[in-house]
């Protein structure tokens, strides 16, 4: 039976791992290379990286920091954070990642998401959706959650499948760093909508969290950052927990 | 031990040549011929489209090389659907090196089931056969397609998805696994080492 994912977010800044409360506040969390094998020993099943770095040569960091990461851990994983080009993703592909993300250049550029997945294949292309509600209607926003767009998150999700996206990794912010739970209801309207496994992702704050994603939310995978980096919730701990609660888990 | 991994232009093999380094095996990409035929072993990976890959492959004698070859050869993912006779993928006449239909997965609920099949799914049913030696349980491997090779006499391990598919295949010389063993942890890796060791 295929199960279901639990992936920890790692932020990247100039090579280190940091993650913020709503984006804003960094906190160091420690070596990406040392947390990511930690991550695949303790039974994690994907790792995303994100980039959060804005310096020009910080291409060129990002994959040295992929080709470390691949060499030492055996579980795949995406990288995502600033990428806009088939030729970003062909560098970072080429240094070792498994699949990229995207997120504000397919909102400004669309038609590059169909390059991409002509380029290197729909299983590497995973679309990233900030969203936030508002007066109800759940926008598309840009920049790290900042930027607010016209596209209704819905429309977006479903034109992003349409040109070739792989897997949609959909971000509440007005879940992000609240540890109140995911966005279920919205999670699960997109995911019975697409035939595209949905990652979860904004508000994991305890292991019931988890279950209710799994099940109301329809999430394929879930992904949180914090919790799992200051081991509030042990991974192993948490897939015990969801297993027992009867949700199909890789042990 | 040298390795020859097949190089086509079929998707991203960095993964693989990761994975072989930390076993020790002296792997290379490459579309040499004589490179291959020399090789103690040789891996084919791919991902990507099976038409595009077929004529990429035959473009460069690639087709008749792997048809030719006697060392232990395991196919990957898409390696193992252009391994068998035809797939449904852009109705592609493949190698037939594994008398295997390839079929796409058609869901019966698509609010249950989605396609491609993403992520970590268990094998079962699993034959007496050197790769499949002394797996750690549980037996979850990572699986990313759309396609899947039929069960057949040839079938050596067994997965789940809305039906039973082949998960493994094994014939003469030719091995292949449907799920990437790269990207699948211990299990993954223990499939890879007894490959290196048949």
């Amino acid at each position: 039976m295929l199960t279901k994912r639990i992936i920890p977010c790692l932020d990247i800044k100039d090579g280190r791992t940091v993650k913020g409360v709503n984006f804003v506040q960094l906190r160091d969390a420690g070596d990406p290379v040392e947390l990511a094998k930690i991550y695949s020993d303790e039974g994690a099943d994907e790792l995303v990286f994100l980039d959060i770095t804005a310096t020009v040569d910080k291409r060129k960091t990002l994959a040295d920091l992929v080709t470390k990461v691949a060499k030492s851990i055996n579980i795949p994983f995406t990288v995502g954070g600033g990428i806009s080009t088939v030729e970003d993703v062909k560098v970072l592909l080429g240094a070792g990642a498994d699949k990229i993300s995207i997120n504000s250049a397919a909102v400004k550029n669309p038609g590059v998401i169909d390059e991409m997945a002509r380029e290197f294949g729909s299983q590497c292309v995973v679309v990233a959706i900030d969203t936030r509600n508002m007066d109800g209607i759940d926008f598309v926003h840009t920049h790290g959650g900042r930027k607010p767009t016209l596209l209704k998150t819905q429309a977006w999700a479903k034109e992003v499948a349409e040109r070739g996206a792989g897997e949609i990794l959909l971000t509440s912010m007005d879940h992000d760093g609240t540890k109140s739970g995911f966005a279920n209801e919205l999670t699960a309207e997109i995911s019975s909508a697409l035939s595209i496994p949905v990652i979860a992702s904004g508000g994991a704050g305890s292991m019931p969290h988890f279950k209710d994603v799994f099940t109301f939310g329809k999430a394929d995978a879930a992904l949180a950052a914090s919790i799992f980096h200051f081991k509030e919730i042990p991974i192993p701990e948490l897939k015990e927990y969801l297993i027992g609660e009867g949700i199909s888990i890789r042990k | 031990m040298k390795v020859a991994v097949i190089k086509y232009n079929a998707g991203n093999v960095q993964s693989v040549l990761y994975a072989l380094e930390r076993l020790g095996a002296d792997a290379e990409l490459t579309d040499d011929p004589e490179k291959i035929r020399s090789a103690d072993k040789v891996i084919f990976p791919g991902q990507g489209e099976a038409s595009s890959a077929m004529t990429y492959l035959k473009s460069r004698g690639l087709d008749q090389i792997i048809r030719d070859i006697k060392q232990p050869f395991l196919g990957v993912c898409l390696g193992l659907q252009l391994l068998c006779e035809h797939s449904e993928e852009n109705d592609t006449q493949c190698l037939g090196i594994f008398p295997v239909k390839v079929k796409r997965f058609i869901p019966e609920n698509s609010q249950e089931f989605k396609v491609p099949h993403v992520g970590w799914n268990e094998i079962e049913n699993l034959a007496e056969n050197p790769l499949l030696k002394d797996l750690p349980d549980p037996k979850f491997l990572y699986y990313v397609h759309s396609y899947y090779a039929e069960l057949s006499e040839v079938t050596i391990a067994t997965t789940h998805y809305i039906h039973d598919f082949t998960a493994i295949l094994h014939r003469d010389n030719y091995w292949a696994i449907q799920a990437h063993p790269e990207k699948s942890s211990t299990v993954g890796e223990k499939l890879l080492s007894n490959f290196l060791s048949i």
